[in-house]
């Protein structure tokens, strides 16, 4: 096990300098900086040579990635063109995608293993036609429709939630984010579910649990649950690296500063450090949540050994 | 999740006579798509305690439905039962509420799968899957269920059982599995265990070892055995009595030895005669011709007679009755007679 972990982790690494090394190269290569920063106006020729100069644009690529990778090890993650540090941007950003995620995340376990265990256990009857049509619904409508739908009717007309999420971003506030950021993973979740629970309800072990005379609910809540849930961990594991970077336009609805909202900041003003660094963190946080998950499908199913 | 209940004692009266368990005029059918499978048609057995009924058969002749539908294990639907009771001590389990039926299940009928490893739940260890039995019906806690667990093993005859509690069925062999199945139908004592197949998936050395210990935990604990399966080779060393199945009914039933001796069916004749012996080595071997019928349409009168030598006209039309020729036995065929003589 010891061994396999430091054998993911070695992987990783090329990995993750491929991913930033390419992230680095679309945002500084293709674009002007420098012409970003001055907007509209074009700058000064001499004013410009000096920033260049100053931000190491005059040497090669590679050794300004090097230079930014070695920054990003010191903590440093360079400043974004209005002065401002990118890890002080990253400090107020996170937490609240951070928060944003957990309320997707917990809605998307609930909800979705949820209706995935009722339709499974009734293949074929009227609940589960009901989940298969009302997930495929979610599926197949972009989450800015459902997000301005639910924050028009459910924010404004009916006036049940918050249209929008305050500046302190209060957990009841996201529920209507949440849900609409949920959306789409949670009827994956359904179906993955569903599909998993219907195979082993009929399998032999569910027959003997059965046999055993155990209770219903002991039945399903122990012995099928704990065997169909190991293909959706492995789901959800993946999806909260998804969730994290996917709320680009979520948080553009509700107008909640965080990861997203300034990514998309970063990408419309041609932020260069900005968009960068914060995709630096996304591609670590899907490499830590494969791993985990990885390492967590031994731990539920123990046919599986590492070595 | 741990429930505390303890298993009712069973309201029934029990005079010494009546069998443990009475299956009568049980049918079972299945509804599916393509139209009605009737895959138990009117069975009749009993057996009681200390006695070991073999219930043989060709797959699909309804051995293994009959069995589940005692045990209640059917999916019901797309299973049903229009007919037929089942008695347990004398109380008719199919009137009974689910509830009732459930704490008997395990607690004082118990079953044993073919497949060990497929039937134990993969990601579970052995230990708290046996010890799920003690935790489910005496309400033990996890610790003393573990400790109860070990003893089942070693009961079992597992070797280092207290070193392996903890693992998981595939870490097992397939003889070591089956005998922790055998122990997890034991658990409670139940007074009636149900067999089925126990023996096909494993070697043939090792299919002994399991049999003979099946029966010595059978006489041990005086239970009754219903032991379904389609290798006579191992009913001749441990049952008392057969029930032959084809097509949903039992066509003979019969003390051991007399059945082995002097068949009175011609199915079971046939079924007999196609054992391999030394003494015709380099024969072609026998086989009954045909193939079982299709149970979603049994043949009209015997069901057996597009297959059987001896058919007459009156098989074609007539469903024969279970004749009874003897003590404890019996045959549907209309020529019973000519086929024990002949």
């Amino acid at each position: 096990m010891g061994r396999y972990v430091i054998r993911r982790l070695l992987q990783m690494v090329p990995v993750f300098i491929g991913t930033t090394f390419l992230i680095f190269v679309m945002v500084y290569a293709l674009g002007d900086p420098v012409a970003a920063m001055f907007g509209d106006r074009a700058p000064d020729p001499a004013t410009a040579a000096q920033i260049r100069e100053s931000l190491h644009l005059n040497d090669p690529l590679w050794s300004q990635y090097l230079q930014y990778m070695a920054g990003i090890f010191r903590g440093d993650f360079g400043t974004a063109f209005n002065g401002t540090p990118v890890s002080e941007l990253m400090g107020s950003a996170f937490p609240n995608t951070i928060k944003l995620t957990l309320v997707a995340f917990a809605i998307e376990v609930v909800v979705g293993v949820g209706l995935g265990v009722v339709a499974g256990m009734r293949r074929g009857r009227f609940v589960d036609t009901g989940v298969l049509v009302f997930t495929l619904l979610v599926i197949s409508i972009p989450t800015f429709v459902t997000g301005y739908l639910l924050q028009y009717f459910i924010g404004v007309k009916l006036a049940w939630a918050a249209p929008a999420v305050s500046v302190d971003v209060h957990i009841g506030e996201l529920l209507l984010p949440g849900i609409v950021l949920a959306g789409v993973s949670l009827a994956y979740v359904a179906r993955l579910t569903r599909t998993s629970i219907a195979e082993n309800i009929r399998s032999d072990y569910i027959r003997t649990a059965t046999a055993k005379g155990l209770p219903r609910r002991r039945v399903v809540g122990v012995h099928l649950l704990r065997n169909s849930l190991i293909p959706v961990i492995t789901f959800l594991g993946t999806d909260i690296g998804a969730l994290m970077g996917g709320a680009i336009v979520t948080e553009r609805i509700f107008n909640i500063q965080g990861v997203g909202y300034q990514l998309y900041q970063g990408i419309l003003r041609q932020n260069a450090p900005t968009v960068v660094g914060f995709v630096t963190i996304l591609v670590v946080v899907f490499l830590a949540a494969n791993l985990i998950v990885d390492l967590l499908y031994a731990v539920l199913d123990p046919r599986i050994r590492y070595a | 999740m741990t429930s505390t209940e303890k298993t009712p004692a069973v309201p029934a009266p029990r005079d010494a006579d009546s069998p443990l368990l009475q299956v009568r005029d049980l049918h079972v059918e299945f509804h599916t798509r393509d139209g009605v499978v009737k895959a138990v048609n009117g069975v009749n057995y009993s057996v009681s305690a200390g006695e070991t009924l073999a219930v043989l058969g060709e797959s699909g002749s309804g051995k293994s439905v009959t069995a589940q539908a005692v045990m209640g294990i059917l999916d019901m639907p797309p299973a049903k039962i229009p007919r037929g009771e089942i008695r347990f001590r004398g109380q008719d389990m199919l009137t009974m509420s689910g509830e009732a039926r459930r704490k008997l299940r395990g607690a004082k009928i118990a079953m044993i799968f073919q497949d060990a490893l497929s039937s134990l739940n993969p990601v579970l260890s052995v230990g708290y899957q046996l010890g799920e039995m003690f935790r489910v019906h005496q309400g033990l806690s996890k610790k003393a269920a573990l400790a109860r667990a070990v003893e089942l093993m070693d009961k079992v005859k597992i070797p280092a059982a207290k070193n392996r509690v903890h693992d998981f069925p595939h870490q097992f062999s397939g003889g070591m599995r089956q005998r922790i199945m055998i122990a997890m139908a034991l658990a409670l004592e139940p007074e009636l265990i149900i067999a089925d197949e126990p023996t096909t998936a494993l070697d043939v050395t090792v299919q002994a070892q399991v049999m003979d210990l099946l029966a010595e935990l059978q006489r041990e604990f005086h239970m009754g055995l219903i032991l379904i399966t389609h290798d006579l080779g191992v009913v001749a060393d441990v049952a008392d009595k057969i029930a032959v199945m084809y097509a949903g009914r039992i066509v003979e039933t019969a003390p051991v030895h007399e059945l082995y001796k002097n068949p009175a069916h011609p199915y079971t004749r046939g079924l007999l005669d196609s054992i391999p012996r030394l003494d015709q080595k380099g024969q072609e071997l026998y086989a009954i011709k045909g193939l079982p019928p299709n149970l979603l349409h049994v043949p009209q009168g015997c069901a057996f007679h597009p297959r059987c030598p001896k058919a007459q006209d009156i098989c074609r039309t007539d469903a024969p009755a279970l004749h009874t020729l003897g003590e404890g036995r019996r045959s549907a065929c209309h020529f019973w007679k000519e086929t024990v003589h002949g």
